[in-house]
């Protein structure tokens, strides 16, 4: 049997990680919940977040922290125009289309990535990258405590969002019935804009928080596409708790997941862990219970 | 008629190519297109005439290709023999697949998620296991005779150009047959298919296999020609993406997509090699954009241009 301490420090791990997974999903869930497109570019998109804040931080000595107050508007913008632009002329009506653009759009961020930085991976280093702290005797690190309670930040602000504001309402309209809202003068491709271009400010949120403590190369948003997605499912499509809680979640299984069957075989646990739930339960453990076989 | 006869009428061109040409370049070029055409086949033939879009066919790819590569290098199986047992394992894949998600009703991008899924789980464990070589792959031996399975570029063009027509005559038949007539049906509308008294999951779990049966076929080509499988090339993204992206440049849901797609996006591919060099990355950013320039502007593909002329 392991040691409970060991089980503690990984079960601790796992929810600062987890906190890391939860903060990229939450742009997802939105995007989901209010398009209803699975964003594939999910991943490839926090790829360029994060070469956004190691360049700010290697050529003008930003503080990744510091670089929130760009990197957040920037993908705000980022992800508007593409939704303007691209992903929102090419679906023809089909959802089937739009998944093939994200689709398009991440192979070509991800090797243009490629071809303009080499496969090199990169990371930076701060006062406070290998500094930790000891909760219950378990070593943690700070930039992950951080990522934490940045993750419970935004989800945060994005319920006051949607609950509070006038655009948050308008959001809502939209996700809930797209004629009705087009009829009470609502602009419905800009709050589709909007939406995405939130979903990527959470992208540029989460990049400033991961880079600290992680590492960046082209195909790092491979690692955190799937991740994201099985977060979001588990969580039920288009709701803030639930991606948390997925992340949360995710976070330990593949932390103990890692601990008993060692690093390779130990992300498997996610990959059943999401077959099993678009199998047995598609609206998620907290989803209200939509039709079963979603928008798409 | 006129199908079967322009089928007749490549494959002869094709068969015939290598005694007009000796240059090994042309040869390799005109595999990777039929071998292309074969992953497009197959990925047509779900997601085209049955409106499934998987985003995980590389694994029955995958499945075919460890199935004949495991079984030649650990029980010293002769490769001609490791084919049938090839595109068995990968149908049985498909199947597994097919009747989880079917039966469970997982449809759009749902069902493309899971299938992504499922290749990853397939990529982990080849990664793992000693069985598929772990991380390192497995690596054929050299024997150089055709009752191994091992010849020259000619050799290899011929075999490839026989599984790429049983491709043909399976599109063909779907196209002619009841059974087509139903998956089209679950393809427009699954309520009203089943309306009408068509067993929708059914319709679909024999399309699933169908077209897993083909896709492993090409992973079995795969290995017999570069004599070489990892797990991330027989389970990564690259295979599922090139499997999509053919039918979807060439016509979607049509007989001679999957060859059109293939053919152009070889060509693209030679085209940039020639002008980028060896950057790597760069024919991919050219096959994405390609991917999100044809789904804006001719979403029915290169075919659909041509019979929109024609009418």
């Amino acid at each position: 049997m392991l040691d409970l301490q060991i089980v503690l420090a990984s079960l601790l791990n796992g929810l600062t990680q987890g906190a890391v997974y939860a903060l990229v999903a939450l742009g997802l869930t939105l995007i989901y919940g209010v398009l209803h497109i699975i964003n594939f570019a999910h991943g490839a998109l926090l790829m360029v977040a994060l070469y956004g804040v190691f360049f700010l931080n290697a050529r003008l000595g930003v503080d990744p922290y510091a670089a929130l107050p760009v990197m957040v508007p920037a993908m705000f913008a980022l992800g508007y125009g593409l939704q303007r632009f691209v992903v929102g002329r090419a679906g023809h009506g089909r959802d089937e289309n739009i998944l093939l653009v994200t689709l398009g759009l991440a192979l070509v961020l991800e090797n243009a990535a490629l071809a303009a930085f080499k496969s090199d991976t990169r990371a930076i280093e701060t006062a406070y990258t290998f500094s930790t702290v000891n909760l219950a005797g378990a070593m943690i690190a700070v930039p992950k405590v951080v990522a934490f309670f940045g993750a419970l930040v935004v989800a945060g602000l994005l319920l006051a969002l949607i609950s509070r504001t006038d655009l948050g309402r308008a959001i809502r309209a939209v996700a809930k019935e797209r004629q009705g809202a087009r009829l009470v003068g609502i602009d419905v491709e800009h709050v589709f804009a909007m939406s995405f271009g939130i979903g990527l400010a959470c992208l540029g949120a989460a990049a400033c928080f991961l880079l600290p403590a992680y590492y960046v190369n082209p195909q790092v948003g491979n690692g955190f596409v799937l991740i994201a997605f099985t977060v979001v499912v588990l969580g039920g499509m288009g709701s803030f708790a639930g991606a948390l809680a997925g992340g949360f979640i995710v976070g330990v299984i593949e932390s103990l997941g890692g601990l008993w069957l060692g690093e390779s075989l130990g992300q498997i646990g996610i990959f059943l862990v999401f077959i099993a739930i678009l199998l047995f339960r598609p609206q998620g453990l907290f989803g209200a219970s939509v039709e079963k076989s979603g928008h798409a | 008629m006129r199908e079967l006869a322009a089928i007749g009428v490549f494959a002869l061109a094709a068969a015939m190519l290598p005694a007009f040409v000796s240059s090994g370049f042309v040869l390799h070029l005109a595999i990777m297109v039929l071998y292309s055409t074969l992953l497009g086949q197959a990925w047509n033939l779900l997601a085209g005439f049955g409106g499934q879009y998987s985003f995980g066919h590389a694994l029955f790819f995958g499945t075919g290709a460890y199935a004949s590569a495991a079984l030649q290098v650990h029980l010293g199986l002769n490769a001609w023999l490791a084919l049938p047992v090839a595109i068995a394992c990968g149908a049985a894949a498909g199947a597994l697949v097919g009747a989880l998600s079917f039966r469970y009703g997982l449809r759009g991008s749902y069902f493309a998620l899971v299938t992504l899924a499922f290749a990853e789980v397939f990529r982990i464990l080849a990664n793992s296991v000693q069985f598929t070589g772990g991380g390192v792959g497995l690596l054929l031996p050299l024997k150089e005779s055709a009752a191994d399975l091992q010849f020259s570029k000619a050799g290899f063009l011929h075999l490839i150009l026989a599984l790429t027509l049983a491709g043909f005559l399976v599109t063909w038949w779907l196209k002619h047959s009841r059974f087509g007539a139903w998956l089209a049906a679950v393809r427009d509308s699954e309520e009203s298919a089943a309306a009408l008294g068509v067993d929708v999951v059914r319709v679909k779990f024999a399309a699933i296999v169908l077209s897993a049966a083909l896709m492993s076929a090409g992973g079995f080509f795969y290995v017999q020609y570069f004599h070489y499988i990892d797990p991330h090339i027989a389970y990564g993204p690259a295979v599922s993406v090139e499997a999509l992206l053919g039918p979807i440049v060439g016509g979607l849901g049509t007989l001679f997509g999957p060859l059109l797609g293939a053919a152009a996006l070889q060509l693209l591919g030679e085209l940039t090699r020639n002008l980028a060099g060896d950057v790597p990355g760069v024919s991919l950013v050219v096959y994405g954009a390609v991917l999100i320039g044809m789904v804006m502007f001719l979403p029915r593909g290169v075919a659909g241009l041509v019979s929109r002329r024609g009418a």
